[in-house]
């Protein structure tokens, strides 16, 4: 008998790449999608990388899909943005080993910057979507996956969300299939996407969508459960699991494949039962697409586009039923907040002081709009803060931005800041870009990336020299800075911002959890010395908390020693306290 | 079996995770399907975090809603109180009394509510413990969540010679004992 484990939906979904004999995977960290590649570095027989960018980790998928083997590339949703390119072309050249592609979307917004829904970028790229509802499912969805990919000639987009990805469910383990490589033989007319060669392609992706449509009706992903006849619902993922929770009398007709739609199954499904619901987070992809045949259903009208869903949600808005809630007592908010310790809170405490704005990026520093600091200005996605700052300029003029720098972080910048930074420079910017350089990517738990000199596997690696990069580039001005020396930071960012030249301040100082060494000081405040005043309070440190009676007090659970508040106390009244 | 419900909330960096792992792992043992969910990325820097366990022949979502929690247990009396709701009319709270200011609150926005506990056990079966002072006086601040677990494991129908176990296959190899320790602390303290 196989082994049972319970698995995080993200590691079930590596677990499957390995037991598809999958040889190549590369990926660029993105909450909810980090821990497949995580999770994949654990098996040897898996080449795995992060790479600068999801354009990229793609790409090197696609290159080893075209090679023979079994390849795939993983992000979040926003990074099949970045991906875009690739993705759409790759759908018509299609692949020679299979290619497979997990996307995770994030209804809630528990940590994304927008809440689109990967499906409709499924089917502008005419890409097969499945999309598993548990991790037992995660790992043999990829499975199924890699066959329909070989088979169809295909790419396959398997979509996700934040609830499956980081729920733990029961998974079964099996072997690792031994796939042999596929030959390659040069193919011009399928793998050189110029016109006359695409137009050709484009017959094929019309001709596979159809096909698929058909053949989805008796794929064993799209399971059918006949119950009481009065409710049906169509549904997917794991809005499956609330409708099984909430109408577990309904009859269900449950797809793991979501585009292209398998249309004689959902007519034949739809005319057995009385009242038809559809039931999917976030866009009615499904919804539409069934209407426009003229089926009738009930979706959108009485569910949300936004958040997940719940099995209370089906509940109320299906059966009309008010499932016992005492209510929720209005609680003041716990918002994320930047860790004791995080060398960010030190810049933005200079640049609050400073009252300059910022342009930023995507990153654990885009909680530096959060009072108290409230620094940052505009997050729109990754590497925008350098091409935003370039256009207030370029529509304002040097002077209006003589209070404003661009802040991106160290992987953001290998991300796609660097464009950015070219463009500065090619289009004669006079703007000023920090770097905040915590020697990782931070928000999405630590992982290395192109100048941390470690690769996925743990390797030592080159480590790209930032600082070398920005005068490459051709910035005359780079400042490198410990982000800590707030003294020092103050009078470069002064500098930096008058003079009328392009300017980087790289402000760095590793991130305060990446480093497991024990803590060996902390600080203490002198409270006969102290007048109150709330110097040391102004940057917001979670550590640093004031009591009724009016005394201040640093937590010596939270405290690790990075000596901000020290600097910031003008009557010397915090006092270091050396740890054993 | 009903399936049973358990939430474990606390402050992003208290160590939720381990504790619902261990939870997780004894219902496996115990021949249940089991599912978990749980919170990364940016909410877990200092946040609210809220992690659900179920349990039971056969479980479909992975979350608990509100009315459904058999067994809330808090790690910070806030986030009781944001949580309270979840619980089931007979549900039962661990909390650890233990307070961490949110932001609103250490730059004066709000106020830090009083009497959490007292308020809630108008309400609620409460039990409540200073599991960081308990830890001390183990000599490991760092387990007390594992002592939290230990008075929670009061209200889960599983023996003590089970919890222990899981504990010993959960754990690093080296923390087993005083893990060990702290969890017969909890389990004996509300007894």
């Amino acid at each position: 008998m196989s082994e049972k484990v319970i698995m995080l939906g993200n590691e079930a979904f590596a677990r499957g790449a390995y037991e598809a004999g999958c040889k190549v995977s590369a990926a660029y960290p993105g909450t909810p999608s980090t821990e497949i590649s995580e999770n994949i570095v654990k098996y040897d027989e898996i080449y795995s990388e992060w790479s600068p960018n999801e354009k990229v980790a793609l790409e090197v998928a696609i290159g080893a899909s075209i090679s023979g083997v079994r390849a795939l590339a993983s992000m979040k949703h926003v990074g099949l943005n970045v991906a875009a390119d690739p993705l759409f072309t790759v759908s018509y050249s299609g692949v020679n080993g299979g290619l497979v592609i997990i996307v995770a979307d994030d209804p809630g917004l528990y940590s994304s910057q927008n809440e689109q829904d990967t499906r409709a970028v499924a089917r502008a790229a005419k890409i097969p979507v499945l999309e598993p509802s548990d991790s037992s499912e995660a790992k043999e969805f990829v499975k199924f996956a890699y066959e329909l990919s070989e088979k169809y000639d295909t790419p396959v987009i398997i979509r996700t969300t934040t609830r499956l990805s980081h729920s733990q469910g029961m998974v079964e383990l099996n072997d690792r299939m031994e796939i042999e490589d596929k030959t390659y033989v040069r193919d011009i007319a399928k793998y050189v996407m110029m016109p006359g060669n695409a137009k050709g392609r484009h017959l094929v992706v019309e001709s596979r969508e159809l096909a698929l449509m058909k053949d989805g009706c008796d794929f064993p992903i799209n399971q059918v459960e006949y119950k009481d006849k009065k409710i049906g619902v169509i549904t997917s993922g794991i809005p499956y699991q609330y409708v099984k929770e909430a109408l577990p009398e309904a009859s269900v007709l449950k797809l793991g494949m979501v585009n292209p739609l398998p249309r004689k199954l959902i007519e034949e499904f739809a005319s057995k039962v009385e009242t038809l619901y559809i039931v999917e987070e976030l866009d009615p992809i499904i919804e539409e697409q069934v209407k426009s045949w003229g089926i009738q259903a009930v979706g959108k009208e009485i569910l949300t586009v936004q958040g997940e869903y719940s099995a209370n949600l089906l509940r109320k808005a299906i059966k009309g039923e008010n499932p016992f809630i005492s209510s929720a007592v209005s609680v003041v908010n716990r918002p994320p907040i930047l860790c004791p310790g995080c060398p960010h809170r030190s810049v933005f405490s200079v640049l609050n002081r400073l009252k300059i704005h910022a342009a930023g990026d995507i990153g654990c520093y885009t909680l530096g709009a959060v009072a108290p600091l409230s620094v940052i200005d505009t997050t729109i996605c990754m590497g925008a803060s350098i091409s935003t700052l370039h256009g207030m300029e370029k529509a304002k003029g040097k002077d209006y931005i003589k209070n404003w720098v661009a802040v991106i972080g160290d992987s953001t910048f290998m991300h796609t800041g660097i464009n950015s930074l070219i463009n500065m420079v090619y289009n004669k910017s006079t703007g000023t870009v920090m770097i905040l350089d915590n020697s990782t990517t931070g928000m999405t738990g630590h992982q290395d990336h192109a100048a941390t000199g470690k690769t996925l596997k743990g390797d030592s690696t080159y480590s790209i020299d930032m600082e070398a990069l920005c005068r490459a580039i051709g910035v005359s001005n780079v400042y490198v800075v410990n982000a800590f020396d707030t003294d020092k930071l103050e009078t470069v960012i002064k500098e930096a911002t008058q003079m009328d030249e392009i300017a980087v301040i790289i402000a760095k100082a590793p991130c305060a959890l990446l480093d497991k060494a024990p803590v060996t000081k902390q600080y203490r405040i002198l409270d006969e010395v102290c007048k109150r005043c709330g110097m040391c309070m102004k940057p917001g440190c979670p550590a640093i908390t004031k009591k009724e009676d009016g005394s201040i007090h640093i937590n010596d659970t939270m405290c690790n020693g990075c000596g901000l508040c020290e600097s910031l106390c003008k009557f010397n009244a915090i006092e270091e306290v050396k740890l054993k | 079996m009903e399936t049973k419900n358990i939430m474990i909330v606390g402050v992003g960096g208290q160590g939720t995770l381990l504790t619902s792992r261990i939870l997780g792992g004894l219902a496996i043992q115990a021949g249940y399907d089991v599912k978990l969910s749980e919170v990364h990325g940016m909410a877990q820097r200092g946040g609210s975090v809220v992690t659900f366990v179920r349990y039971g022949e056969k479980v479909y979502e992975p979350i608990v809603e509100e009315g459904q929690a058999d067994v809330l247990i808090a790690f910070e009396k806030l986030e009781a109180l944001r949580y309270a709701h979840f619980l089931k009319k007979d549900g039962a709270i661990v909390i650890n009394d233990q307070r961490i200011d949110p932001m609103p609150v250490v730059i004066g926005a709000a106020k830090y509510p009083e009497n959490i506990i007292e308020d809630l056990g108008k309400k609620y079966r409460v039990y409540q413990l200073d599991a960081m002072e308990e830890a001390k006086k183990l000599g490991n601040s760092r387990v007390f969540n594992v002592i939290v677990l230990g008075v929670a494991a009061q209200h889960m129908g599983f023996s003590k010679e089970d919890w222990l176990t899981v504990i010993e296959n959960t754990v690093p190899p080296k923390t087993i004992e005083i893990n060990k320790k702290a969890f017969e602390l909890g389990y004996n303290l509300h007894s």
